[in-house]
């Protein structure tokens, strides 16, 4: 009876045993990958690696630059020599993550018959119109022609001449080592026609320390698909003047072709209104030895805001806006000029503001009050309004003066305004500022989203994520390449795909449960069930340790 | 509907004005107007209207050079191609049955894209021309996100527009144009700047102190000649406030220009090329002596508005004579005998909505049309978009006038899509004379997505107001005018035939509560739920994972071994 007791209570411990590790079982294989499942959020991958790659990236900017011997340049058994190619490789020293080298890679070659023979004519700009017709140039790269040292090309005094497409003109040199001499002139003539250190460090600006490079580097707009430009003529004083400007006639003399010719760096909208009513937040002040009105220096940043209300946002895009305010002083405040740091008024009468854009006052003649009744018909004189206008347009994209190398001669404006060499020396400095800009927004989503472990990470985000990482290193390999305008478009497509992925609104869906709020929750589920099944398995554990060591000291 | 608008802080919105007067034909004209008409109750109203016209086609010719028109509006028109664009923000509520119709009524928030007609400057409504394109069904909002144009907005006029799903458009539309969605709740935040003409008595604090305010923008094209080969936009930005005459008044129903708006008239706005003030003295009981306005207009305008003959005095600022006798102009209006207290003419059409029924789950909304024409039926449009969370029943629809049923000539109804497009629901109904026509439709409170509930749900829900179109019987005969040369008042619903004049009412919007939830159940359940589950389970496995051993019966209990202690003590043996 005892034995049959026994036997039976070890059955039915051996099958309570069974049963409680069949529960461990089922809620350690069944229960907890199905809780992890269901709670999971969807992350699609994203290539962490790549993107930290990115900020190692090294950014070799190739400039290709075509050097044409002409016949008597250089000595005669070094022209034996062409065609051949130098490569020019120098690091530009910027305190930026990624490391920036600029690579002139020349090629060598001996003039054709058709180049001798326009290198041979008076006057440098007849040679370029001869130069000019057969040659379509790719952007960014370069030619520079060597002529010999006593060409009169040049007037004696200057040694080299860039002029207002891709091409330069250098004095050869009769010497033993004149290709190098010639190499080094070759290489500061192109420097001042792509890249310098401070045209990149401009484009750079944002992501550079504050303390190497002051605000007035800051000047440039940033780098975008697309760009408003707004003429506002602000009349505050309609009584007592009538103003009109022709500004249709202005846009499509003056504005239109600068932008034509800016067309590859973005699209640009031109338009303009007329603001009534429309007051300056600053008082001028009465300068009574001349009667005028003077508005200070250190003032100026408040003139903006409140006419900034009035000019209202841009309702058809969301393209930065830049404005060209025109302010016909009210007739009590007339004339009205600014002033400088030393007290002398400003020739131009105007003053720009970085990134936002530029302000001219525009004082009507004392003289026109004098015969006629208010209000005075005012015209204004759009050439001298769309100088300063067009200068700080130029300004407000970047544009500088070149550094250029001494004793060299610039050519002078072109019609546009705008010389192609300029445009492409914008186009490689905006490449480079787009990489900077897509890196950034790469990394800091790539930790953004490695930082907080539940944000949904839909396959639309990943693939803008892919594509901007693609568009990066394609744009890098153009640049390396020496591709301008296809580095140019990758670089903004890097952009956008970048931007796009960062401000995804899925990135923001209501998942971020704070961990003592979940704890709450699972806590009455979890408790109960875990804790009979982890001390079963500690008993489990304690009695079979038991039962093994038992036989151990029976041997 | 004061209380519909908790939010709304309105403040005055003028976009800001160009001027181009000058020598050349000018291509963009401003005219301003300010109307007052003391109302029957002894309420005054006074409508401001600014009206641009710009002789540019905007979608066509690509402008981009802007002076008068506000250039957010104008790259709105031509970036979206709008036919129309017409907003309004208003507080409070036009009493029509105590006010009187009104010459522009407009709902909290209105607004309406889109539509292919063109008013002629004859003042019928002619389709542009065949060639154009066809009648926008679908508004013009870019295909891929239907946000922008809230957005756009949004930032033009400060304003916040809180907009649910796709909008739709009615298939008819009333003389003239129609009405699309109504988003019955929003905030404006605006401003304003013009310091000239009439706009100087636009000031803020005085503007909002009235039982009634409506700003409106109103952007649409006007044919440049008979024939329609050109049109013109013409830009209408409206501002109608009713001043409570026995607060302004303390009491008196006289009233002045600086009592109303502390403000008087001081010059003309040298933009623009007219420059009103009309004021209503249309006496009722056809007696001159009763009321006495200073200074004494020199003109005076007759007209037939809204179905009643009207007289009004007219003040041209633009007359140098008018401002330049003391510098300012305050008009005012004395009471010589007070009017007796005798009931307001009724309007011929008013209306009324609301909702009945019990409980969350069920209720009907109702409209009352009134038609108090003694002898004459007239029909009514009757337009209502209803949101999606009411599930409408459209076989409870019942129009009933004077007991009997009354049968719509038309209806055309459309139904939601959930979380996409309201209820449209579009009705002609013929108003039998001095009779009320009750509209009314059983709907069902559908349960939203526990997100989607706004921030405070137990306030309710608003519904838009039914929009009534109709050409009411005149009771004076009305010859048509010039529509350039009449005053602006009087031109935005042109008459197109003399014996009966456009109205177009809104009803009350109405606040419908859903049945909200507990939002802390889905915690609470899920608690709730794991317990239950544990208590199970913990049941389930004790019973499974438990030995039971076979007890020794043990001999004896706690007596026994009492027993035993005592027997040890005394020495003997245990048992």
């Amino acid at each position: 009876m005892a034995a049959a007791g026994a036997a039976a209570t070890h059955l039915e411990v051996a099958r309570g045993k069974r049963a409680a590790l069949f529960f461990a079982a089922v809620a350690i294989v069944l229960g907890l990958p199905l809780w992890w499942k269901t709670t999971e959020t969807y992350r699609a991958s994203l290539p962490y690696s790549q993107i930290s790659g990115l900020n190692a990236l090294q950014l070799r900017l190739m400039v290709p630059v075509t050097v044409v011997f002409t016949r008597e340049s250089v000595p005669l058994d070094d022209q034996e020599k062409l065609p051949f190619t130098v490569v020019h490789e120098r690091e530009i020293p910027l305190k930026y993550k990624m490391k920036i080298k600029c690579r002139f890679q020349k090629a060598y070659r001996r003039a054709l018959d058709h180049e001798e023979e326009a290198l041979s004519s008076g006057s440098v700009q007849e040679a370029e119109a001869m130069l000019d017709e057969p040659q379509e140039q790719a952007e960014g790269s370069l030619t520079v022609y060597v002529i010999s040292e006593h060409s009169s090309l040049l007037p004696q005094d200057m040694m080299s001449y860039i002029g207002p497409k891709r091409t330069a003109v250098v004095r050869g040199i009769m010497h033993r080592e004149a290709f190098n001499i010639i190499g080094r002139r070759i290489v500061q003539v192109a420097q001042a026609m792509s890249l310098t250190e401070d045209v990149l460090a401009a484009a750079l600006a944002d992501h550079l320390p504050e303390d190497k490079w002051s605000a007035e580097k800051r000047r440039p707009l940033k780098s975008s698909l697309g760009y408003e430009i707004t003429f506002s003529l602000l009349n505050p004083d309609p009584k007592s003047h009538d103003v009109y400007w022709d500004i249709e006639g202005a846009v499509r003399r003056y504005v239109q072709p600068f932008l034509n010719a800016l067309g590859a760096a973005g699209n640009f909208s031109v338009d303009s209104q007329i603001l009534y009513y429309a007051m300056l937040g600053v008082n001028p002040r009465f300068d009574s030895a001349s009667s005028s009105y003077y508005l200070d220096m250190h003032s100026l940043p408040h003139v903006i805001n409140p006419v900034e209300s009035r000019l209202g946002s841009s309702a058809a895009s969301l393209y930065p806006v830049l404005n060209f305010l025109l302010y016909v002083p009210e007739l009590a405040h007339s004339p009205l000029y600014i002033q400088d740091k030393d007290g002398a008024p400003v020739a131009t009468n105007a003053f720009h503001s970085p990134r936002w854009g530029g302000i001219m006052v525009y004082n009507v003649d004392s003289k026109t009050y004098n015969a006629s009744v208010l209000p005075v018909r005012v015209e204004v004189d759009m050439v001298r309004v769309m100088e300063v206008f067009l200068a700080q347009l130029r300004l407000l994209f970047g544009i500088a003066q070149p550094q250029l190398p001494p004793k060299c001669l610039l050519s002078g404006p072109t019609s546009e305004g705008l010389m192609t060499w300029e445009l492409d020396r914008l186009l490689w400095a905006r490449s480079v500022e787009n990489l900077a800009t897509a890196t950034t927004t790469l990394t800091s989503l790539a930790q953004l989203l490695g930082k907080i472990s539940n944000i949904v990470i839909k396959d639309d985000v990943a693939s803008e994520v892919y594509k901007a990482v693609a568009a990066v290193q394609k744009s890098a390999e153009e640049l390396a390449s020496g591709h301008l305008a296809s580095a140019f478009v990758a670089s903004q497509e890097a952009v956008t795909s970048s931007e796009l992925a960062f401000f995804d609104p899925s990135l923001l869906h209501l998942l971020y449960f704070p961990d003592d709020q979940k704890f709450a929750i699972y806590i009455p589920l979890f408790l109960p069930m875990a804790v009979p099944i982890l001390l079963s398995l500690v008993k489990i554990f304690l009695e079979t340790r038991k039962s093994w060591r038992k036989p151990e000291k029976t041997d | 509907m004061a209380a519909a608008m908790p939010l709304a802080l309105l403040v005055l919105l003028l976009l800001g004005p160009g001027g181009w007067c000058l020598a050349e034909p000018p291509r963009d004209s401003l005219r301003e107007e300010l109307v007052i008409t003391p109302l029957p109750s002894g309420d005054v109203a006074a409508t401001f209207q600014f009206r641009t016209r710009w002789d540019s086609e905007l979608q066509r010719e690509g402008v981009s050079h802007y002076r008068l028109f506000p250039k957010a509006l104008g790259q709105l028109i031509s970036k979206y191609s709008l036919r129309e664009l017409h907003l309004s923000f208003t507080q409070g509520f036009w009493r029509t049955r105590y006010w009187g119709p009104p010459f522009l009524q407009a709902p909290s928030v209105w607004i309406n894209l889109g539509r292919s007609s063109v008013m002629s400057s004859q003042g019928s409504s002619a389709p542009l021309s065949t060639s154009s394109t066809p009648p926008t069904q679908s508004l013009p909002l870019p295909p891929s996100n239907p946000w922008v144009w809230p957005m756009t907005l949004t930032t033009t006029f400060c304003a916040m527009l809180c907009c649910r799903g796709r909008w739709s458009a009615p298939k008819t539309s009333p003389p003239g144009r129609s009405s699309c969605p109504v988003v019955p709740r929003a905030s404006l935040i605006s401003f304003h700047l013009l310091q000239a003409g009439l706009s100087v008595l636009l000031k803020a604090d005085r503007l909002f102190h009235t039982s009634y305010h409506s700003q409106a923008v109103h952007i649409r094209p006007v044919c440049r000649n008979a024939r329609c080969t050109s049109i013109s936009w013409e830009l209408r930005q409206t501002l109608s406030v009713v001043f409570d005459a026995f607060i302004t008044g303390q009491g008196k129903k006289d009233w002045s220009l600086f009592r109303m708006f502390s403000r008087t008239l001081t010059e003309p706005c040298p933009l623009a090329s007219e420059s009103r003030v009309y004021v209503d003295i249309t006496t009722y009981n056809q007696d001159n002596e009763t009321l006495e306005v200073h200074p004494p207009p020199t003109t005076t305008y007759q007209d037939v508005i809204l179905g009643t003959r009207k007289t009004y005095a007219i003040y041209d600022l633009l007359d140098t004579a008018m401002i330049n006798n003391s510098r300012n102009l305050n008009i005012q209006l004395k009471w010589k005998r007070p009017p007796e207290n005798e009931a307001p003419p009724v309007p011929f059409l008013h209306a009324q909505r609301y909702v009945s029924g019990y409980g969350l789950q069920k209720g009907e909304l109702s409209t009352l049309l009134y038609n108090t024409h003694p002898y004459r039926a007239f029909p009514v449009l009757l337009l209502d978009t209803v949101p999606w969370y009411l599930r409408l029943y459209v076989h409870t629809l019942t129009i009933t006038s004077k007991g009997k049923e009354n049968k719509p000539s038309y209806i055309h109804y459309q139904p939601a899509q959930d979380r996409l497009q309201p209820h449209l629901l579009e009705m002609l109904i013929q108003l039998p004379a001095n009779s009320v026509t009750k509209v009314s439709i059983q709907f069902e409170r559908a349960l939203l997505k526990w997100t989607e509930y706004t921030p405070d749900p137990n306030h309710g829900f608003y519904v838009s107001p039914s929009v009534l179109s109709a050409l009411v019987p005149s009771m004076v005969a009305a010859k048509p005018v010039d529509w350039e040369e009449s005053p602006l008042f009087n031109s935005l619903f042109p008459v197109s035939d003399g014996s009966n004049y456009f109205v177009r009412l809104y009803t009350e919007p109405l606040l419908v509560n859903l049945p909200t939830p507990d939002f802390s159940m889905p915690y609470n359940v899920i608690c709730l739920t794991c317990t239950v589950v544990a208590v199970c389970y913990g049941s389930f496995y004790n019973l499974l994972t438990r030995t039971f051993h076979i007890e020794e019966p043990r001999t004896g209990g706690l007596a026994k071994r009492l027993a035993n202690l005592i027997r040890r003590a005394r020495g003997v043996p245990p048992l």
